[in-house]
């Protein structure tokens, strides 16, 4: 069973570390530019001049992955990112303090997390209006609330503990305790957290993209991709497959990382 | 130097009100090394946790007297409750495996208290941390100073614990049950050790266990503690030889001895 694990990491680390690598190039450098049209090379299949085909506008379809895989990670890692900060100061103030300030927002949360979260976001997006912006802000604010329970519960252990109170003894200030003797010890039990919450904002990009309210045009996205290559999914497979693959193995290499790191 | 006078304390829980301690009244001298005995749920952790200031305010009502040098704990401002606490009074707990940070390298725990409450320089600090971790036996300073808790034994970490806590030179150490998680041999040298920080230094030792045998061993006076209230308090060796209360007398006869050992199992 351990020996899996470790597998399913090592396995996770070489697929999210290639697409990271990829995504790094694509970023630099595609081999055409992802936007630019070729009317003579509609619908082609991958060859060596394009290697993945073409799409129905005579567009690199590598390019166009490499450069959607880019706006889907920036998307997924921004909201992430800030859903964490926000988790960790609310969790961490709400499990330290307890009282009813942490009954009222948990509770609140509770009220967020009932509902699936692309629902929500496919709400807060049609308030706010499309766009990349828009997308990290709505994913990160329905991230809140899962974070910071786990942050929260972790807290609520941690401090009834004896090295908590020692630090306390010794006239450590509050802040300190918290934030440098405690939170690296929920930080183990939040991966799994992180993981789980990039790959939902992966999937909350492609469909909000696929239903055609995230990312707006011309910026690539793999969710509209997958959307547009819909119709010529029999005449030109390569194009959703090409998509479709890439947002499974960033989904997967990052699952089989918080497998293996939760054992 | 300790004097805890009509000292009540109860607990509130979702409107719930249990008082656990009911007029605690305890004496010590500077540098004495007194016992404080007593069946588990009988108050001694929470007697040592309020002198800590480690109870809770919000989940508690204290009332009466805790005298540390004269001045009342209980009425102290905070600020001046966290410089007396951290730097006068060291507390060592049962656990060795929660007592240390997990994720905090053992030398730098050991610092700890002197980045609060000195303002010396890293490199002072870390002079006088490894000067201690040699004074408690810890093995290999400079190397065990980067070590984390889980590289270390039990009593390893007790020693540790005992190093964070008499490094800044405290008063009054409480220990509850110190050795209570660790096997009997690492047990009888943790002993010595506070034994020696006692005399060498000065430092007052409250020692908490209910183990009669070690407290016989290393204290010089006893308080027994039942139900929240101190039944009994004397030199040690005149409880364990003429305990007055019921209560001692039946603490006492529970020690196991060969005699009654050999009659168990005969």
């Amino acid at each position: 069973m351990k020996k899996q694990h470790h597998q399913n990491f090592i396995l996770g680390c070489c697929i999210t570390g290639v697409m990271l690598l990829l995504i790094l190039i694509g970023a630099f450098w595609t081999p055409y530019d992802a936007e630019a049209m070729d009317t003579a090379a509609k619908m082609q299949a991958p060859s060596f001049a394009h290697l993945l085909g073409t799409d129905n506008f005579g567009r690199d379809i590598l390019s166009r992955v490499l450069e959607g895989a880019g706006t889907t990670l920036l998307i997924a890692v921004s909201a992430v990112a800030a859903g964490l900060f926000f988790g960790i100061l609310i969790g961490a103030f709400t499990g330290w303090y307890g009282g009813w300030i942490d009954e009222v927002l948990m509770r609140i949360a509770d009220v967020i997390t009932a509902f699936p979260s692309i629902l929500l976001a496919l709400v807060l997006i049609s308030l706010l209006g499309s766009g990349k912006s828009n997308i990290i802000l709505a994913l990160s604010l329905l991230f809140i609330p899962s974070f910071s329970r786990v942050v929260r519960s972790e807290y609520a252990k941690q401090k009834e503990l004896d090295y908590v109170r020692n630090a306390k003894l010794m006239g450590v200030g509050t802040l300190r305790i918290m934030f440098v003797h405690i939170l690296p010890n929920v930080w183990p039990v939040l991966l799994s957290s992180i993981a789980i919450g990039f790959n939902n904002a992966v999937l909350a990009e492609a469909a909000m993209s696929y239903v055609g309210i995230g990312v707006l045009l011309p910026d690539a996205s793999l969710g509209r991709m997958l959307s547009e290559s819909q119709a010529f999914f029999f005449s030109a497979p390569w194009y959703a497959l090409s998509a479709g693959l890439t947002i499974v193995l960033l989904i997967l290499g990052v699952g089989l990382i918080s497998d293996g790191l939760g054992e | 130097m300790l004097d805890i006078r009509n000292l009540y304390l109860s607990f509130h829980d979702h409107g719930e009100t249990t008082e656990v301690l009911h007029g605690i009244n305890l004496h010590m001298d500077a540098g004495e090394r007194l016992g404080l005995v007593g069946e588990s749920g009988s108050g001694k952790s929470v007697t040592a946790l309020a002198v800590a200031g480690l109870v809770r305010r919000s989940r508690a009502t204290i009332s009466g007297e805790i005298l540390f040098e004269g001045r009342d704990l209980l009425k102290c401002p905070r600020e001046k409750l966290r410089a007396i606490q951290g730097k006068e009074i060291g507390m060592i707990f049962q656990e060795p495996m929660t007592s240390l940070n997990p994720l905090m390298k053992v030398g730098h725990q050991i610092e700890e208290v002197l980045r609060i409450h000195t303002d010396k320089s890293p490199a002072e600090m870390k002079a006088l941390a490894l000067e201690v971790m040699g004074k408690v036996g810890l093995p290999d300073p400079p190397t065990t100073y980067e070590k984390y808790p889980h590289q270390l034994s039990g009593g390893q970490r007790q020693r540790a614990m005992i190093a964070a806590a008499f490094i800044i030179d405290p008063k009054l150490l409480l220990a509850d049950e110190p050795t209570t998680a660790l096997d009997v041999t690492v047990q009888a040298q943790i002993i010595e050790l506070l034994k020696r920080i006692n005399v060498n230094r000065g430092i007052g030792l409250l020692f908490i266990s209910h183990d009669l045998h070690v407290v016989r061993k290393l204290c010089t006076r006893v308080a027994v503690m039942h139900d929240g209230c101190i039944v009994e308090t004397g030199l040690t060796e005149e409880i364990f030889h003429h305990p007055q209360e019921d209560y001692t007398k039946r603490l006492i006869a529970a020690i196991p001895t060969r005699e009654k050992r050999k009659r168990a199992n005969g």
